[in-house]
């Protein structure tokens, strides 16, 4: 670190605990990638792989007392948001102590206990679903609702519907546009009229649009929103420019991206940019490499222990609450 | 005590329960301010405030949302979809998201939210505002679907609505809203029907403005001789099998009188329960609805278009001779 470089990492340790989670969100997709190869995990998923920073800079700013809505695209929120790992991993594998006993799966895991509301698998309904959170909040535990969700869900009624919604009754609301460049297997250009933070900001909600590959730059600009919505202003909005590193569903090897595309965003791959920002700032590599050899043996153990889980034996479920 | 139209058997039941429970928030399109479009939450602003009664945008995928998300997460929303026509709007979080909730945590978080909505035909709004779209949700498990006849079950059902930890839809006929009827302060039961007159040649099994119509013709048809019982259902989901079977063991004849297209109706699901669990009793079993046609606007079609008490007397007397 040169003399005149100033920092970027506000809270050292606090990045030492983002690395790891990133290192544990990359290597869970990872692993549910080769668990689906093998049968093992069903139906279809959609990896978060390339969007760690997102998902884990937002977090570390969430507390106790609020609420989040996730994508399809969700196992990187559930993670981040501290839902337990093996249990996470069993929801994919359909086991009886998956975190919502198998009922779920990849696509619409609910933890409530980890602040998590649910996973939307609607285009645009998780940002319905934080909204609704929003209204509650501020009247309970004055804490805020986020939503994630992507550009694809940028054209949606649910977005236009929901800002105005939240502006006007000025609901604690954050929202977070996870912009990774294709909606499906179209590119958001090709689809999307005019600039995302145009849209927000034409309702007077303030936005930002940042790299979303760098984790800090994330969690800077979650801080002012997250500021802005805190104090009782409305909602907030912030874009961060983002890449998928696989296809939109297991289904899709990604054809429609040019060659080269991948590799240019993997050049600048959020968890190797947190690495050598943690060495240049000071964490020792000694230490970092220690985190990855643990996350690399949780996760071995985390596989083990999923496939050796019971199945649900019977569906028990009731329809209604007495 | 006083008759109170049906529409003030509503407000009084949104009255009563924001009043007994702080958690109970009400909004919608038109609601507060203005006092609903019907007429039927006058004052209701006035009274609990803008925190608790407030109008929205005309935005009924956001409406739908808030009501679930808020629903999940402590409080007891009661919304108003203007027309159930515009329900189609709120679909999404109330098939995909609210109606789900109870089984994807394992029961371990319901979703306590009412949707109140104004339905039927008759009131000359044509083809995109008087539909009954009760049978578009019959298909969905976990839902609710409450269709009240008379002032005092628009009351206590509504009061029930609330106090329900169950997604529920609650639907207002909009010829109903005038009529006069006793209403007092219980907490109704939902999912049970009620037996309003004994007959026995025939079970007539009907809802909301139906009921009315049901027993008109059951009146004239005393003259036939033809002796009608006539339930109403007042929760079209779930179905309350039981009562209509006890009564079809002893007329052995069923006819649903159905405010809805002939196709997919509930009335097809009620004459299927009936059919599975007693064939034996039964001599006959048939359906009374609309065409599986769109509602006309002219008031001599739009007469005609729907199963009055003339249509019913004419249909039962046929079907018996």
């Amino acid at each position: 670190m040169s003399e005149t470089s100033t920092r970027v990492l506000d809270d050292l340790e606090l990045y030492g605990v983002i690395y790891r989670q990133m290192l544990l969100i990359r290597g869970f997709e990872d692993l549910v990638q080769s668990l689906f190869l093998k049968g093992e995990v069903y139906g279809t998923t959609h990896l978060y792989s390339g969007q760690e920073a997102v998902a884990t800079g937002v977090a570390s700013l969430l507390e106790g007392r609020d609420r989040v809505a996730a994508t399809y695209r969700g196992h990187g929120h559930a993670l981040a948001l501290g839902v337990d790992p093996q249990a996470l991993l069993d929801e994919m594998l359909g086991r009886a102590t998956g975190v919502n006993g198998g009922r779920a799966g990849s696509m619409n895991v609910t933890s409530p206990a980890d602040r998590l509301i649910g996973s939307f698998g609607i285009v645009g309904g998780s940002i319905a679903a934080a909204t609704g959170a929003a209204l509650a909040l501020k009247r309970t535990t004055g804490g805020i609702g986020v939503a994630y969700f992507g550009d694809g869900a940028m054209n949606q009624g649910y977005v236009f519907e929901c800002l105005n919604f939240a502006q006007v009754l000025k609901l604690p609301l954050l929202l977070v546009c996870e912009n990774n460049r294709y909606g499906e297997y179209t590119p958001f250009e090709a689809v999307t009229a005019g600039e995302i933070r145009g849209r927000p900001e034409s309702m007077g909600v303030p936005a930002e649009t940042v790299d979303g590959m760098s984790v800090w730059t994330v969690r800077a600009a979650a801080a002012r929103a997250i500021a802005h919505v805190r104090a009782g202003n409305g909602p907030a909005f912030v874009e961060a420019l983002t890449y998928r590193y696989v296809g939109h569903s297991r289904s899709d090897p990604g054809a429609y991206r040019p060659e080269g595309e991948l590799a240019e965003w993997r050049a600048r791959d959020p968890i190797v940019l947190l690495r050598t920002q943690l060495e240049d700032e000071g964490f020792a590599g000694s230490a970092l490499a220690a985190v990855e050899q643990e996350v690399s043996d949780q996760l071995e153990q985390m596989r083990e222990r999923g496939l050796a889980a019971p199945f649900p034996s019977g569906l028990t479920a009731t329809e209604f609450k007495d | 005590m006083a008759p109170i139209a049906f529409r003030t058997a509503v407000r009084d039941a949104l009255d009563e329960e924001l009043a007994a429970d702080e958690r109970v928030i009400f909004f919608g399109e038109d609601v507060g301010l203005a006092g609903g479009v019907f007429a039927t939450t006058t004052g209701l602003y006035e009274k609990y405030g803008a925190e608790r009664v407030f109008d929205t945008p005309i935005s009924e995928l956001a409406l739908a949302g808030a009501a679930f998300g808020s629903a999940v997460n402590g409080l007891r929303p009661v919304i108003e979809i203007m027309f159930g026509d515009f329900l189609t709007l709120a679909m999404d979080m109330l098939v995909n998201q609210a109606s789900k909730y109870w089984f994807l945590t394992q029961e371990q978080i319901s979703v306590p939210l009412v949707i109140r909505s104004v339905v039927g035909a008759g009131g000359r709004f044509g083809a995109i505002h008087s539909q009954m779209p009760a049978s578009w949700f019959m298909g969905v498990p976990g839902l609710k679907i409450v269709a009240p006849s008379t002032p005092a079950d628009a009351k206590a059902l509504l009061k029930a609505a609330v106090r329900d930890d169950n997604p529920v839809l609650f639907f207002e006929h909009k010829r109903l809203y005038g009529l006069e009827g006793e209403a007092n302060g219980e907490v109704g039961r939902l999912g049970e029907a009620a037996v309003l007159r004994d007959g026995s040649d025939v079970t007539l099994v009907t809802a909301m403005k139906g009921v009315h119509d049901a027993l008109e013709a059951a009146e004239r048809l005393e003259q036939d001789q033809i002796s009608v019982e006539v339930i109403d259902l007042r929760t079209l989901r779930p179905i309350d099998t039981e009562t209509v079977l006890a009564s079809v063991r002893k007329t052995s004849r069923l006819v649903v009188v159905e405010e809805g297209p002939l196709t997919g109706g509930w009335g097809g699901e009620v004459l299927a329960r009936i059919t599975e669990q007693g064939l034996g009793y039964l001599d006959d079993a048939w359906r009374l609805a609309t065409p599986n046609t769109p509602i006309p606007y002219s008031p001599p079609l739009e007469d005609a278009f729907l199963p009055g008490p003339e249509q019913i007397v004419s249909d039962i007397r046929r079907r018996l001779r």
